[in-house]
């Protein structure tokens, strides 16, 4: 891969404000998010409460299952959702410049220039009509109105800085004449060629092999370095998040169970549903002739959010608490030791009624193999 | 794209050559003898067998269409008629060469094609690219309302209506008509204004219906999601990107009607008395003029044909994934 | 073949004793046992690629995809093998020519010592009943208008098996044993999560009591919370009813998991076959161990964060075209040990020095890193 060669954010036009100039505010903050649609099956709410910040050149991971709202979140907050059919509330601040409600025209401006996106299949988020070096070119004119051939030189320089080889000539063939990974790339070069300060990067490796996985990762990682990128990474790959993540946020059924420090919240998740999670996937190390533990059920659709708190039907917790707390009451995302009273603190917060002495003990208890339905010896004469 | 046409240009000749020889087949085999139906009332057994011999009928069919393929690259004589180097066969009603005939009646032909498919494709893509950014709102439903009570229409229906109605009554069209646009170009327009728009109107509506679908399919493509993630702006989104990407089947869709309209629009035509292949074709038929149907069936398959190699090459500009094949 | 037991000495190359294993399938004094139930020797699958040219190309010249290149592959009764691979290496092509749903190329694959390579439609319907297929897209390969009772039922009227008892009854019977419910009978694909039809596609696969499920990415398509249900349910029914599997996938996690043996293809090609602990302890390939050295697992170290690059043998660019494959070893144009020979010659599998009998390489230079 090539080195990474720094790249002038003066040619790009868009305004900038120093890293304090918001006066100690995050450099993104989300707060109460909440997404609404309708579908032709009901009212839909994909986002309900949800609360995040992300300092200067951190990484979020966020978390999730199909339909837990992470992808719905990411593109709320560069407000590509369809207007006509969505409704958005609570608040999306990018240094201290609110977001939500914001006029079109803002947004388009901030979007591309200030923050940019990755998506998941770049063989489909990439016009297949023009060459990969036209589309760069295309975004980066868009927010300097700097010369066609400025804009042509930009888009190599892009690609070289991705780790294309030939980049001069690369840049005038189409998107199906790369492979995966390189197509990967040159959609991380065009996220990144007006130098955004944001990078929201949705299931960036889910299309691709592990070995070009981990060097998507790792150019991510680099590019973050560079310059300071600030970066929300949406995955349902654990591993991922434990490879390059600061900190994550675990979501379920558009509301954040589970928030804190990479290191905490894998090591000592806190919400059933991280556990759950954690304690089914399989690893390089796990013992192998014991059945994995799955967490039992699917995740809810959406037309029906379980009452309560929303993972109470496949909590495995449920029994050690009070009959009916965890379906008619919903957990608040608290981190424990406010909840004891405790100052301070490493904001590690999870949305669950049960208190430490019962986490504790049902932490112990998902250790223990389990039988669960699919682990029963088949009953009666199959064959 | 030198291969690809010289590819095209050959497999074009063989569906020609195929179109032919079941043209040929079938109307040949047709119970009907030409050559009795211009013996006439005085018919005699030498007369009849002299008309065959002329007419080239005498032989056995296969003998027959090596005959019509020998003169179409080298001509051949019909009796005393001769009939020159691309013979499409000759026409014992009205005594001329088929060709000759059908490049008479090819410019009223292409007249009436090509506006009313300019009409077509401004309004129908028009109306549909507006009807798919207003999705659900009036001016969608509007355009759409009018595009299906367009299609419900029917030429002879909807273009004798019109002609009462604006000519005959109100006058505010000229007759419908051909005339020869280098002698006036002002009644060469107004007589075709009139078959324009009636062909117009009734495909404007599938046209618009088209473009509507394939636009919303392509407004729901990742790609646009992720030009709107670029930061572009309207024009950038909708035209640039995404009506790229909704072409293709747009333009698979005007190569057939082309191609129908320049192989002769038969109602029009014959609705409106434009002297055009369309109408040569239904004449030709009342005439049990057998060369001559075959003629305009060879003039239909050979625009379509032709057209569809356009088309061909059209999806190589648009998509360049096509290019690599 | 691969598999040590049926080599008649541990000592023996990997040549003889496929050349043993061939000569003893025929003969009846051998213990069934040692029988391989499915076996392939060389199986490959060339698919045509249409020419560019004016003038269809001569038959020789004529450009071929090289999905599956010549791989030998062994399953015995009630056995689980894992075939791992990175997309476009062959895996679920060979899949594909196990099941007989493609005709191989060239090579040879038996079924119970029966040469069923180019068998014809009516000689496969016995075998087709015994080797059933469950495919990666539970949405894709049910059909969405047959409630879920005639999709498992087909099997059953396809091969006119009336089971005692009545079809109604085996159906249920099956449905309960992938963990659905006697209601779930009428009801249509739609209604299903992503987990439940994968459920319904292995009741399907389980109608005709098969003796081998050859099981294309049968995970991946589901969320992770529900993987390990789907996993768990195909141990018990290898442990349970004793189905052989074999097990395609890319997730080498969940392979390792369910796998007694496991093979590594690259390009269309194994490139490395062992039993499970011997692969995942001391792999041989550099491309498996490059491959599990790229697996994120989801455990930080305490306190810092992990630096992605740490410790990983990192594979530069892109696997090349199976249009037009590297010579010699496939893997040298990425592989950091490649060095001259391995253009010139193919590596062929055989068991590197101090790795345990059955573990084959098919690399120059193997080794434990």
């Amino acid at each position: 891969m090539n080195p990474l060669t720094p790249v002038n954010p003066a040619t790009v036009s868009s305004p900038r404000t120093d890293d304090h100039a918001a006066g100690g505010e995050p450099f993104l903050q989300v707060r109460d998010l909440s997404v609404r649609f309708a579908t032709e099956d009901g009212p839909v709410q994909a986002v309900d409460g949800l609360s995040f910040s992300l300092e200067r050149g951190r990484t979020l991971g966020i978390v999730g299952e199909s339909g837990s709202g992470k992808s719905v979140t990411s593109l709320a907050v560069l407000g590509l959702h369809d207007r006509a059919r969505t409704s958005v509330d609570g608040s999306i601040r990018l240094e201290g410049a609110e977001l939500v409600g914001a006029d079109e025209a803002r947004l388009r401006g901030l979007r591309g220039s200030r923050m940019a996106m990755v998506f998941q299949d770049a063989l489909t988020a990439l016009s297949p009509y023009y060459s990969v070096g036209d589309q760069i070119a295309e975004t980066y004119r868009r927010h300097t109105r700097c010369s066609r051939r400025a804009a042509g030189e930009r888009a190599v320089q892009m690609l070289s800085l991705v780790g294309i080889p030939s980049p001069q000539r690369r840049a005038k063939d189409y998107p199906h004449q790369f492979s995966g990974g390189m197509r990967q790339r040159v959609m991380i070069a065009m996220a990144l060629c007006c130098d955004p300060d944001l990078l929201i990067a949705d299931e960036p490796t889910t299309a691709l092999d592990v070995t070009v996985q981990a060097q998507i990762l790792e150019l991510l990682a680099e590019v973050q370095q560079e310059f300071r990128t600030s970066i929300v990474l949406i995955t349902h790959d654990l591993g991922v998040i434990a490879g390059i993540a600061d900190d994550v946020l675990v979501m379920y059924a558009g509301r954040s169970v589970e928030h804190g420090s990479v290191a905490e919240v894998l090591t000592a998740p806190r919400h059933p549903y991280t556990m759950g999670l954690l304690a089914s996937v399989p690893r390089l190390s796990s013992a192998v002739d014991v059945p994995l533990k799955p967490v039992p059920g699917s995740p809810p659709s959406l037309l029906a959010v379980p009452g309560g708190c929303a993972f109470h039907p496949r909590c495995q917790a449920r029994d050690l608490l009070p009959d009916d707390l965890c379906s008619s009451r919903r957990p608040a995302l608290v981190a424990e030791d406010a909840r004891d009273g405790r100052d301070g603190g490493d904001g590690h917060a999870a949305a669950c009624h049960l208190g430490t002495a019962e986490r504790v003990a049902f932490a112990r208890r998902t250790v223990e193999p389990s039988e669960s339905n699919d682990t029963r010896r088949i009953q009666g004469t199959n064959r | 794209m030198l291969r690809f046409l010289i590819r095209r240009t050959l497999s074009a000749a063989l569906i020609l050559l195929v179109v032919s020889a079941v043209t040929y087949l079938l109307f040949f085999a047709l119970p009907s003898d030409p050559a009795l139906l211009a013996c006439g009332k005085q018919c005699t057994p030498q007369l009849l067998a002299t008309i065959r011999h002329n007419m080239g009928i005498d032989a056995p069919v296969p003998v027959q269409y090596w005959h019509f393929l020998v003169g179409v690259f080298a001509g051949r004589n019909f009796g005393a008629a001769s009939c020159p180097a691309p013979c499409l066969g000759y026409s014992f009603v009205n005594g001329r060469p088929v060709l000759q005939t059908l490049l008479n009646r090819f410019p009223a032909t292409a007249s009436v094609a090509l506006g009313a498919a300019v009409l077509v494709l401004t309004f129908g893509v028009g109306a549909g690219m507006i009807a798919a950014l207003r999705r659900g709102r009036a001016a969608d439903k509007v355009a759409m309302g009018l595009a299906l009570v367009g299609a419900s229409m029917q030429i002879y229906f909807f273009g004798i209506v019109v002609r009462y109605v604006f000519v005959d009554q109100l006058a505010w069209l000229p007759l419908p008509g051909y005339t020869s646009p280098g002698a006036s170009l002002t009644g060469w327009a107004g007589g075709m204004l009139l078959p324009w728009i009636t062909l117009a109107v009734v495909n404007v509506a599938t046209y618009a219906r088209f473009t509507r679908s394939s636009m919303l399919e392509s407004l729901s493509e990742e790609y646009v999601r992720a030009v709107r993630a670029k930061g572009l702006g309207p024009w950038g989104v909708y035209v640039k990107h995404a009506w790229r990407g909704a072409m293709t089947p747009i333009v698979t869709m005007f190569g057939i009607d082309l191609g129908l309209f320049l192989g002769g629009a038969l109602i029009t035509e014959t609705t409106f008395n434009i002297p055009g292949i369309g109408k040569l074709a239904v004449d030709s038929v009342a005439d049990s003029d057998l060369p001559m149907m075959m003629g305009t069936v060879l003039a239909a398959s050979t625009a379509m044909v032709l057209v569809n190699i356009a088309v061909d090459a059209c999806y190589a500009v648009i998509d360049p994934r096509v290019r690599a094949l | 073949m691969t598999q040590p037991s049926s080599a008649p000495s541990p000592t023996a190359s990997s040549a003889t004793a496929a050349h043993a294993t061939a000569a003893q399938a025929p003969d009846a004094s051998e213990p069934a046992s040692a029988e391989p139930l499915l076996q392939a020797v060389g199986l490959t699958k060339h698919f045509p690629v249409p020419g560019t040219g004016l003038w269809p190309a001569r038959r020789d010249a004529r450009p071929v995809l090289r999905a599956v290149d010549g791989i030998d592959l062994t399953l015995h009764t009630g056995e689980s093998l894992g075939v791992v691979g990175e997309s476009g290496c062959g895996k679920s092509t060979a899949g594909r020519l196990l099941t007989r749903l493609l005709e191989p190329t060239s090579g040879v694959l038996r079924y119970q010592g029966v040469d069923i390579t180019h068998a014809s439609r009516r000689e496969l319907a016995p075998v087709r009943s015994q080797i059933q297929m469950v495919f990666q897209d539970p949405y894709a390969s049910l059909n969405p208008r047959q409630t879920v009772g005639e999709i498992v039922s087909t099997p059953l009227e396809v091969h006119r098996i009336n089971p005692h008892g009545g079809r109604r009854a085996r159906v249920l019977e099956l449905l309960e044993t992938v963990g659905l419910s006697p209601e779930h009978y009428n009801r249509f694909p739609h209604e299903f999560s992503g987990g439940q039809r994968q459920r319904v596609g292995i009741a399907r696969a389980l109608a005709l009591e098969p003796k081998v499920i050859v099981a294309d990415e049968p995970v991946s398509a589901l969320d992770v919370s529900i993987q390990a249900q789907v996993v768990n349910l195909l141990q018990r029914l290898r442990r349970d009813l004793g189905i052989a599997f074999v097990f395609i996938a890319h997730d080498l996690a969940v392979v390792r998991h369910f796998s007694q043996r496991v093979a590594v293809m690259y390009l269309g090609k194994v490139v490395e076959t062992a039993p499970r602990d011997a692969l995942y302890r001391a792999p041989q390939h550099p491309y498996t161990q490059a491959l599990l050295s790229a697996v994120p697992e989801p455990d930080p170290p305490s306190g810092e964060r992990l630096d992605v690059g740490a410790g990983r043998i990192r594979l530069t660019g892109d696997v090349p075209s199976p249009l037009d494959p590297p010579s010699g070893c496939r893997f040298r144009t990425r592989c950091p040990r490649a060095q001259d020979l391995c253009a010139r010659e193919e590596p062929l599998p055989r068991t590197p020095d101090g790795a345990e009998p059955g573990h084959l390489a098919a690399c120059h230079f193997p080794g434990v890193n």
